[in-house]
């Protein structure tokens, strides 16, 4: 009985660390006879992207990340927006509107089909429109495509849209919804698109894979096969460039990284446009910013020039007004409140606070948050202006400031396209009150042509620049960094959207 | 042997079920919820008032919490409020990854401490250990994680510098590679505690009667370790490797984020962020049970090592 027990406990240290290999060896093998090889074709086309999609669905909460990697490339719309902003016609192959402005008639591209081979029919595309619609929608274009009255789909080519108000932004919202199939399947968990690419497998936290679609009704897509590749960490992301794990990515969000790959003549470096604008907004409901030249004295207290080089170091651009260069009514509004201390002191002393105020702002504790906070802080310092900042989370902001404007101050990214309209709204977190702006932002959508709407639009930017309604501070650069043989990938990323079909390797 | 299993198993789940209310409760209080990841800032109230109701998160919170026990009796996890797949599943994907790396590199920590413990001790090089072990304690697992990704991937261009084939373990030998760094980082952590142990239990045991008897008996030094010293060492190193088996998946948890691994602490960190309630309660509802059940393993072995505790195990005094 003795010798039994001892003989045991020289067996179980002795064999410890061997029974330990082996249950690793077989959580391995076992892994490993789950899964079998699938086929590779030529070597894949390899994306680096911080933004994982949430589900598959743009409507159902999919977020950026679906909209970056399935938008042009698995899904398309009646009408698509070009990486330089421009509409064209995609699933729609013409269409008519009515002299009222009220009615559109759309005729479909004959002989699409879906991944799943179903032909694309009218059906389809009023089930499309009717999801964003649903009272389930997640979609951020619901409100602006709420102007629809009516869809019929009178035979299997032909959709017709009636409105309940003119709306010159139509066709371009059309942009942004995905024609999916009617079909009873979940978009959230499975794709059935009609883009030049189908969706292969999502390994969630991983990676992503594309392939090309062989039924695709225009120009085949140029790779075979696109993975997407997900990082939480952007140090993670360029070190996955820089070792050629990956081949571009989508978004560089960490400025410092861009001097390993400028010496490094085996990248390049593009910069484009986007149409994220860092705002300090105020809340102009409340003292002392319900005044603009206090507004004002802010505005031109701060150096956006040298915050935008602390910052981007030297890339990206100061704006003046909520307008990015690529939507069309954008015109170079920093001379408005142009960086002047003396006149901020002026506009100080006439508003009755010659010697300063003291604010909090609001500030979220993520990045460049806190270093343009800190950055205000001492601008404002120089003109006798005390602003305290309060670090608040992604949460806290949405519940304090976006909900019950519960805020004096307060620092946000705008990332959407076209989003001057909010100063349309006096309900809006920063509770921009001019009827003279609501008006001309309502009269701009009712718009009979697009110089109108233009006309009207470069008003408002104008308007709410000499009110100052927000200050901001300046737009973010869009930076892809990718291995000098790969071309073709768009520069802009408008709207998050990241076609692949045309990038090549080679 | 068998009231003892059933005590075991009552306290295990009375632990969890404690966990899980608690976790449950903390998770709503704090502000914000999955209907700000799933919408946009241009949502209007009238959609968050509809996601919120889709979601179940506007009933009163012990409503909530017994509609989530109700489904877990029935080991159904629920669905992600966020991607919408079952929640067993998103798990599931994941432990592809985290149950190899922690068990690799468990094995690797206890072949790198248990050599070097028992050595240290029988040579009285106690300061080289006590300098190690202290530079091991004081760094952060992650440091150690950037430290050998910048030398072995970034410089040497031996290994890939994180993430994970899309194709998972279809290549095992480019799988092993993704997880080699990562294996090793949590090992040199986790050794660094785990040679502590082993060096003291052998300390212990240089010092006792028995040993000097078997020598002066005749047996040589590693004879009388082999059949005397060590595997009464191992009485108390034992119930330790069960704590340290999930410090070492929590440290697997933090280095995954390092490498890029989708292992569940991507997934838990994501979640977090995300409010999306069902998968962080899965993920530590799961990683909980794990927990309890690697202690109650350990106890287990421990009783089986020593005669005295399996004789109390067998009912007798």
């Amino acid at each position: 009985m003795k010798q039994q027990g001892t003989a045991l406990t020289g067996l179980c240290l002795t064999r410890l660390t061997v029974v330990f290999s082996a249950l690793a060896l077989i959580a391995g093998l076992a892994s490993c006879a789950a899964r079998t090889a699938e086929p590779r074709g030529e070597i894949p086309l390899n994306v680096g992207s911080l933004y994982e999609p949430q589900n598959l669905d743009n409507v159902g909460g999919g977020g950026q990340g679906a909209t970056e990697a399935l938008a042009g490339n698995v899904y398309e719309g009646l009408f698509k927006i070009t990486d330089s902003g421009a509409v064209e016609k995609s699933l729609a192959e013409s269409y008519l509107t009515a002299p009222d402005g009220l009615t559109y008639t759309f005729h479909l591209r004959p002989g699409v089909r879906f991944h799943s081979g179903d032909p694309l029919t009218a059906a389809d595309v009023k089930y499309s429109l009717e999801r964003i619609l649903a009272a389930s929608s997640k979609s951020s274009r619901k409100s602006s495509l709420g102007v629809i009255k009516t869809i019929a789909a009178p035979d299997d080519t032909t959709v017709v849209v009636t409105l309940s108000s003119k709306s010159i932004s139509f066709v371009y919202n059309l942009g942004f919804v995905w024609i999916v199939n009617d079909k009873d399947t979940d978009p959230a968990t499975q794709e059935d698109g009609t883009g030049p690419y189908r969706l292969a497998e999502w390994r969630r936290g991983a990676t992503l894979t594309l392939t090309r679609s062989d039924r695709y009704w225009g120009a085949p897509a140029k790779s075979a096969r696109v993975v997407f590749h997900y990082f939480t960490d952007a140090a993670a992301m360029n070190n996955a460039l820089l070792t050629g794990a990956v081949d571009v990515v989508t978004s560089e969000q960490s400025p410092d990284a861009l001097a390993q790959f400028n010496q490094d003549h085996s990248f390049t470096i593009s910069e484009g446009r986007s149409t994220t604008k860092l705002l300090l907004a105020f809340n102009d409901r409340v003292p002392p910013f319900n005044d603009a030249r206090i507004r004002r004295a802010v505005s031109s207290a701060i150096d956006d020039h040298k915050l935008l080089n602390a910052i981007w170091n030297g890339h990206g651009m100061v704006i003046g007004s909520m307008v990015p260069p690529t939507d069309p009514w954008y015109e170079d509004l920093t001379g408005v409140n142009p960086y002047d201390v003396a006149l901020a002191k002026r506009l100080l002393t006439e508003a009755g606070k010659p010697s300063g105020f003291t604010f909090t702002l609001d500030t979220p504790t993520y990045d460049p948050h806190p270093t343009i906070a800190a950055f205000v802080v001492s601008e404002l310092a120089k003109v006798g202006i005390t602003a305290k900042i309060n670090s608040i989370s992604a949460d806290e902001w949405y519940s304090k400031v976006f909900q019950k404007h519960d805020f004096t101050a307060t620092l946000q990214e705008h990332v959407n396209d076209r989003d001057i309209r909010w100063y349309a709204d006096p309900n809006f977190y920063w509770g921009y009150d001019n009827k003279k702006v609501s008006d001309w932002v309502i009269r701009s959508e009712s718009a009979g042509s697009a110089e109108e709407q233009i006309e009207l639009l470069r008003k408002v930017a104008r308007q709410i620049a000499e009110d100052a309604a927000s200050d901001w501070l300046y737009l973010n650069p869009q930076i892809v960094v990718s291995a000098s043989k790969v071309t073709g990938y768009p520069v802009n990323g408008l709207n998050a959207q990241f076609f692949v079909y045309d990038i090549v390797k080679r | 042997m068998l009231a003892y299993l059933a005590r075991r198993t009552l306290l295990l789940a009375a632990s969890l079920l404690v966990a899980s209310a608690v976790l449950f409760v903390l998770l709503r209080l704090l502000p914000g919820d999955a209907a700000t990841t799933l919408l946009s800032l241009d949502a209007d109230a009238g959609q968050v008032a509809a996601v919120r109701r889709e979601l179940g998160v506007d009933r009163p919170i012990p409503g909530q919490f017994a509609i989530w026990l109700d489904h877990l009796a029935r080991l159904d996890f629920g669905r992600s409020f966020v991607s919408r797949a079952p929640v067993g599943e998103e798990i599931a994907a994941r432990l592809d990854v985290t149950i190899p790396l922690t068990l690799m590199a468990f094995a690797l920590a206890v072949v790198i401490a248990i050599p070097a413990g028992v050595r240290t001790a029988a040579r009285g090089r106690s300061w080289v250990l006590a300098a190690l072990t202290q530079l091991g304690l004081a760094v952060p697992v992650f440091w150690v994680g950037m430290l050998l990704m910048n030398v072995f991937a970034l410089r040497l261009r031996w290994l890939p510098a994180g993430g994970f084939p899309p194709d998972g373990w279809a290549d095992p030998m480019a799988a092993l590679a993704c997880l080699a760094l990562p294996v090793l980082t949590v090992a040199l952590v986790m050794s660094a505690v785990l040679v502590r142990y082993v060096h003291s239990a052998t300390l212990d045991v240089l010092d006792s009667g028995y040993l000097r008897t078997a020598r002066a008996l005749g047996a040589s030094f590693p004879a009388a370790m082999w059949r005397h010293g060590l595997r009464n060492a191992a009485a108390p190193v034992v119930p330790i490797l069960g704590i340290e088996l999930a410090t070492t998946f929590v440290g697997a948890v933090v280095v995954e984020d390092v490498f890029a691994l989708p292992g569940l602490g991507g997934l838990l960190v994501r979640a977090f962020e995300r409010h999306d309630y069902p998968v962080i309660q899965g993920v530590l509802a799961l990683s909980t049970f794990a927990v309890l059940a690697a202690g109650f393993l350990a106890d287990l072995l421990q009783r089986l090592l020593d005669p005295r505790l399996r004789r109390s195990i067998a009912g007798s005094p």
